[in-house]
């Protein structure tokens, strides 16, 4: 399978703190693909140098082939990479259609209306409530709205920054269930998620980050099963 | 046909609407001569602030950012607009033609400096923008405050006088030349051309291109970074670029108001456009509503004309004028009392959102 994104040895500091130590992966095209790890092993960091919201001193980051380190974050959407951040960030005060019209923002205005008919089939929930303000949806469907407008961008890789954060058991299955559809619908995902066990049945390649450098990696099953992984994530 | 505009067209029309009426009102009551001396002078001021008051609210209202500086982008135009209104006389005798060129090229220069100002200032956000801007406009005040400016016909002459040294005579004006703006005694001697008119002018100009942006694509994309940055960030909206055109546009409308208003007095000083005329303007636009264009000219007109009412109370006129600004606020506020505005908006049915 064609490799869509390629980081290679990136560095980021937050002032004097070398957050991540020489981080390097990759993400082939139709993969789902995970970083797990503990709070502050720079999971988010990670995320947020791939989307340009931080900078790497070192090392390249390569997207489609072309390198995109040092590219602002929002023409990053324009080259098919789109950001769901952390926390749920939707526009409260626009109603859900709306929101999902601003994630069209780079695209045509004329295939808006297709592109909503599509993350409307993705999510029916959001359907329902196309002319709900944003702000009284729950923590679920905001999830999926977040999402939802992500989608709006046509991405050639997705990416999810701990969807399952803040979220009841029973949504946070619902999410993955979306995860794993959205995987069969062939779009390609990078997912950073503190809840492991979840993020490890989904994925076809996993790696595992501790205090901003690369511990472990392999498949979603190798790692689900071994030992380490067990002991310090997955609870025995 | 009108049922089936979008509620915010409709909107708008009432509000260009009721602008006419005023408009109308006023013309018909002063040629009737209805109008006293005191009245006939607060139209366009009042005006000039109606301006100001909707042009910051695109800056606090739509892009969500506190600025304490407008004033300084007034003063810019209010100077520069007198320097070419002055200058133009020799070329041209047409009052119209020198008032649209004074508010053009007012609002022109606001607009660079807006721009200028803006490079720095919008990498901040919240108190420490509000903070910078307050620096700025107080330095913009200072800096006219220094300017030497006159006309002859070789053209302008100008003299940066920083250091308080040079006087008028530095200027080398020839015999029929004619100082514009003489330092720390502002201009003096202007031609006050400033009409009703222009101003009304200004303000369906300046209102039309406000809400035109704010429901573009651009303005959408204003209104997101405002409500969240970072989700506005990741869809790909520019947030510097976007903050930058609402900022320019904003201080480019307070120059061309500022140049009406500079042509509505024959003396004038910079020490006018300072931080409580920054003040005046924020209180209008924030006891108008935030992101409410018609509530700040509502606003703009009744806390303008209210210090003006209240002369006769002398001493107990700023008293009063306090007190009213705290009982707006409270009653505004309260469920109550907004159920009950409610019901006088047009268009809407018991004030309750769709």
């Amino acid at each position: 399978m064609a490799e869509l994104l390629k980081v290679e040895d990136i560095n980021v500091y937050y002032g004097a703190i070398h957050a991540i130590k020489g981080v390097s992966f990759h993400v082939d095209e139709g993969e789902i693909v995970t970083l797990i790890g503990a709070n502050g092993a720079g999971k988010s960091t990670t995320l947020h140098t791939v989307s340009g919201l931080l900078h790497s001193k070192t090392g390249s980051i390569t997207f489609e082939g072309r390198n995109i380190s040092g590219v602002p974050a929002h023409k990053l959407v324009e080259h098919g990479l789109a950001h769901v951040p952390e926390g749920r960030r939707i526009f409260l005060q626009m109603t859900v259609e709306e929101n999902l019209e601003m994630g069209a923002f780079t695209q045509p205005k004329a295939n808006t209306g297709e592109s909503m008919e599509r993350v409307f089939e993705q999510f029916p929930r959001l359907k329902e409530r196309r002319r709900q303000i944003a702000g009284t949806l729950s923590g679920g469907e905001q999830q999926m709205l977040a999402m939802g407008r992500a989608l709006m961008s046509k991405p050639r890789l997705l990416m999810l920054d701990e969807p399952s954060m803040g979220l009841a058991p029973i949504l946070v299955e619902q999410i993955f269930d979306i995860i794993r559809s959205l995987h069969k619908a062939g779009t390609t995902i990078l997912l950073v998620e503190q809840n492991a066990q979840m993020a490890l049945s989904v994925a076809d390649r996993a790696y595992v980050l501790e205090t901003g450098k690369i511990t472990l990696s392999g498949t979603g099953e190798e790692l689900a099963r071994s030992d380490e992984v067990k002991k310090a994530y997955l609870g025995g | 046909m009108i049922k089936n505009l979008k509620p915010h067209t409709k909107q708008n029309i009432i509000t260009f609407l009721g602008l006419a009426v005023v408009w109308i009102v006023v013309t018909v009551l002063r040629s009737q001569g209805a109008l006293g001396r005191s009245t006939l002078g607060l139209l366009v001021p009042i005006c000039c602030y109606v301006v100001m008051a909707i042009s910051l609210n695109l800056t606090v209202g739509i892009m969500g950012e506190l600025s304490l500086g407008h004033a300084g982008f007034m003063g810019i135009g209010a100077f520069t607009g007198i320097v070419v209104s002055q200058s133009l006389m020799r070329v041209t005798s047409s009052v119209p033609l020198r008032l649209l060129a004074a508010m053009l090229v007012g609002a022109l220069f606001a607009g660079i400096f807006g721009f200028l100002i803006g490079i720095p200032v919008l990498r901040l956000r919240g108190d420490y923008l509000a903070i910078v801007t307050l620096a700025f406009g107080e330095i913009i005040k200072e800096l006219i405050t220094c300017l030497l400016v006159g006309v002859d016909e070789n053209g302008l002459h100008m003299i940066f006088n920083y250091k308080g040294l040079k006087n008028v005579e530095d200027l080398n004006l020839s015999e029929a030349g004619q100082v514009i703006i003489k330092g720390a005694q502002g201009a003096t001697g202007t031609q006050t051309i400033a009409t009703f008119n222009a101003g009304m002018l200004l303000i369906f100009v300046t209102l039309f291109i406000i809400l035109h942006t704010i429901y573009s694509r651009t303005g959408r994309a204003i209104m997101a970074i405002r409500d969240n940055r970072i989700a506005a960030e990741s869809v790909g909206i520019d947030i510097t670029k976007h903050k930058m055109i609402a900022f320019v546009m904003s201080a480019a409308m307070a120059g061309s108001a500022g140049a009406l208003y500079g042509l509505n007095y024959s003396n004038l000083v910079a020490a006018k456009f300072d931080f409580n005329t920054s003040i005046l303007v924020l209180v209008f636009v924030v006891l108008g509503g935030l992101g409410n264009m018609r509530g700040s000219i509502i606003a703009a007109v009744l806390l303008y004309v209210l210090p003006e009412a209240l002369r006769g109370m002398h001493d107990y006129r700023m008293l009063i004028y306090a007190v009213i600004l705290i009982v707006v606020m409270l009653t505004t506020n309260s469920p109550a009392a907004k159920n009950f505005f409610g019901r006088f908006r047009f268009g809407k049915k018991g004030g309750a959102e769709e």
